[in-house]
């Protein structure tokens, strides 16, 4: 890993939820973990936040959504990753699902569904042996 | 008790006493030490083994602690308190659409609720329509939706809205469905004056912690007076804030955050109607309040107590208001949503009902208790009557509501009241240092305050210091509940179909008028003639949407979008 770049990772809160205390916990603990991390704040349309993912450059995005609407916004993020050809930044969810939902959204390529009562340090393990920075800098 | 309670004989012998026990008890540790390195509460305020009436020798039985029914209020608002009439049993309720939650508040009375409590889905708490671009995929959701004084009118079909009391969580477009609700009671045969109940209508606090957000600061300030003003003259019996500390809690904040930056609120909202050039006591006895009843047993207690007391002194002796009215603190509780887990979910019961008897003992006047599902969605029927039933049992059976204030006199309770009071105090003393409640949040302090104490309570989590069965101790996975509320599919299609219907029947030109003379008070200074309430009840009758109005306060007013820091 000598050469490789900190891994740069997107917090973000799709639709009008405001329950932003999960999201703002794993920013700062992504940080403390070394990790690059940008927060968008609450209320980011799929646009938004794929916009913000783009031009941030970054590895990972994770979704934090606690209101349900997880049926429309992360497929449509999903959708829209592909239209701009970026499949290769890698998505994750924390929040509350039926557990119905959660194969469903590993279906569309969501690589992890973490829930309530998930431990700070299993997240971080999980992205290190999971998620490489897509474009390793040149040594 | 206190130090004009107790002799300096006494004293001096209490005082050898202790010590002497102390060693006493230290000499027991050696044999088996105590089995925490810390003792605190869930806030992380450490509290010690003993508690004796050395803890409270700096207060006065009659300055800080007094009758029920009179100043400082520590020990209830009434006289009377459960004596005379149990707390109202309000169940927060909302799914769907208004007929759904109709049912849902028919079936909630029929069981014995005595107050109704609505919660809106996000796109009606952020001022959309279910059929705006941004409220995809949310309809119904965590709420009922309501767009149109036809979903008001749908939502409380068969209620005698002059006998019940009704709370509306409602922010930014408070207003707005207040005025939906005076016009569609008005509709249906019943006087404003006449009407009672609750806007949550608490701006600040979205700011800090709830982040239902729509406009900036100021102009959120000035709506909030304007339903002060309209309230004290034409609905006299309406709470028109609910001072909320639920959601800063909910957001991590501990108790003393919690009570200091609610009641800094409260003193905001005060100063701004001062400012309006209302007299404080023709308007701070419709201010209500609401608060968190977390998991610490004791702490929820004392935290409600102190409420009690430092509103009182403040009222009095920075507002100078001369009515004990304006006085008194009323509140409204709701269980720790955030002490719920999705593991083992029954046990989220157990914690309910522990937390409902604190907020009894604290002396709530509303009490909502969360259904053990509710960790997961809008709950079921089934766990909504265990929830409601929660509150009858404590009522009814277990004789704790039979003695006001019973734990009053605890050298404990009392000393810890007496620590959160003393918090409470450093916090407000920090805020006036900072030049306010709105110039705090400029500088994004009461949200970091919260950001630290969450993190903090997590990090404890992580490493076992805080015990959360279930999830740190004895871990369980989540089941799969054989209770399950299912929302209907084609809920969003049908509720904008129905939108699309009522537009199509309003007079066009009787809502353009409405909406000019709205427009027309917003642009111009606050004051009652530019008060927008009467307006907007012409314009909701009228046939005016929530997003409508709140796209012309947007206009008007502006936006405000959350800064994302962490």
């Amino acid at each position: 890993m000598d050469n490789a770049r900190t891994l740069r990772i997107l917090i973000a809160k799709p639709g009008l939820d405001g329950h932003d205390r999960g999201a703002r916990v794993i920013a700062r603990a992504f940080r403390d973990a070394g990790f690059e991390v940008i927060y968008t704040g609450c209320h980011q349309s799929p646009e938004q936040i794929v916009n913000t993912a783009l031009q941030e450059d970054v590895d990972l995005i994770g979704l934090s959504i606690l209101s349900g609407a997880h049926g429309y916004s992360f497929p449509r993020i999903m959708q829209l990753l592909e239209e701009h050809d970026a499949r290769d930044i890698s998505v994750i969810g924390g929040g509350i699902f039926p557990l119905g939902d959660i194969p469903k959204l590993k279906a569309l390529g969501i690589r992890e569904i973490f829930e309530p009562g998930a431990k700070l340090q299993d997240i971080i393990s999980w992205v290190r042996s999971n998620i490489k920075p897509r474009q390793p800098m040149v040594a | 008790m206190g130090k004009k309670m107790l002799p300096e004989a006494a004293l001096e012998r209490l005082e050898k006493e202790y010590k002497d026990w102390q060693s006493e008890y230290r000499k027991a540790l050696q044999k088996m030490p105590e089995r925490l390195e810390k003792f605190s509460t869930v806030s992380d305020l450490e509290v010690k083994e003993l508690y004796t009436p050395l803890d409270l020798q700096e207060k006065d039985f009659h300055e800080d602690i007094g009758f029920p029914g009179q100043f400082p209020f520590t020990r209830g608002v009434q006289p009377t308190m459960y004596r005379a009439r149990l707390w109202t049993m309000r169940m927060f309720a909302g799914l769907g659409t208004a007929e759904d939650t109709n049912k849902r508040f028919h079936y909630l009375i029929n069981h014995g609720e005595t107050g109704l409590s609505t919660a809106f889905d996000f796109p009606t708490l952020m001022g959309y329509d279910t059929g705006s671009p941004l409220a995809l995929g949310e309809c119904g959701k965590c709420g009922v939706a309501i767009d149109t004084i036809e979903d008001m009118q749908k939502l409380f079909t068969g209620i005698n809205l002059q006998e019940v009391t009704t709370s509306m969580t409602i922010n930014p477009p408070a207003s707005i469905l207040w005025a939906m609700y005076i016009a569609n009671a008005e509709n249906e045969g019943f006087q404003r004056k006449n009407l009672g109940g609750t806007i949550q209508n608490d701006c600040l606090k979205e700011f800090i912690a709830q982040k239902t957000l729509m406009l900036p600061p100021d102009p959120s300030l000035r709506l909030v007076v304007d339903t002060v003003e309209f309230g004290a003259r034409e609905v006299p019996r309406w709470n028109t804030i609910s001072i909320s500390g639920y959601h800063i809690r909910e957001a991590g904040s501990t108790a003393a955050q919690e009570l200091a930056f609610t009641v800094y609120d409260g003193i905001t909202y005060v100063e701004e109607s001062i400012k309006r050039g209302l007299k404080v006591d023709d308007f701070a006895g419709r201010l209500s309040f609401f608060w968190n009843s977390h998991i610490d047993f004791f702490e929820e207690i004392a935290k409600m107590r102190a409420a009690r007391r430092l509103w009182a002194r403040i009222m009095r002796d920075r507002f100078k208001a001369q009515n004990p009215r304006s006085m008194m603190m009323r509140f409204h509780t709701q269980t720790a949503g955030c002490s719920l887990t999705s593991q083992e979910p029954y046990n989220n019961i157990i914690r309910t009902t522990t937390e409902a008897l604190a907020a009894i003992l604290g002396g709530t006047q509303s009490l909502h208790t969360n259904s053990l599902d509710e960790v997961y969605m809008i709950p079921s029927e089934e766990a909504v009557l265990i929830a409601l039933r929660t509150q009858q049992i404590l009522g009814e059976e277990c004789g704790v509501a039979n003695v006001i204030d019973p734990l009053a006199g605890s050298y404990f309770v009392e000393a810890l009241t007496n620590r959160m009071e003393e918090e409470a105090v450093q916090y407000i003393r920090k805020l006036d240092e900072l030049g306010g409640m709105v110039a705090a949040i400029e500088r994004d302090y009461p949200q970091m305050e919260i950001a630290d104490a969450a993190y903090h309570y997590q990090e404890q989590v992580e490493r076992g210091e805080k015990v959360i069965i279930g999830v740190n101790k004895f871990p369980s996975d989540r089941p799969e509940l054989e209770f399950i509320l299912q929302m209907d599919e084609g809920l969003e299609e049908g509720q904008i179909e129905r939108v699309s219907r009522f537009k199509e029947k309003r007079d066009k030109v009787k809502l353009q008028k409405a909406m000019d003379n709205l427009r027309k008070r917003c642009e111009g200074p606050p004051s009652w003639e530019n008060n927008v309430m009467p307006a907007l009840i012409d314009a909701v009758r009228a046939g005016a949407t929530e997003q409508e109005c709140c796209d012309l306060y947007r206009e008007v007013f502006g936006t405000y979008t959350d800064p994302g820091s962490f």
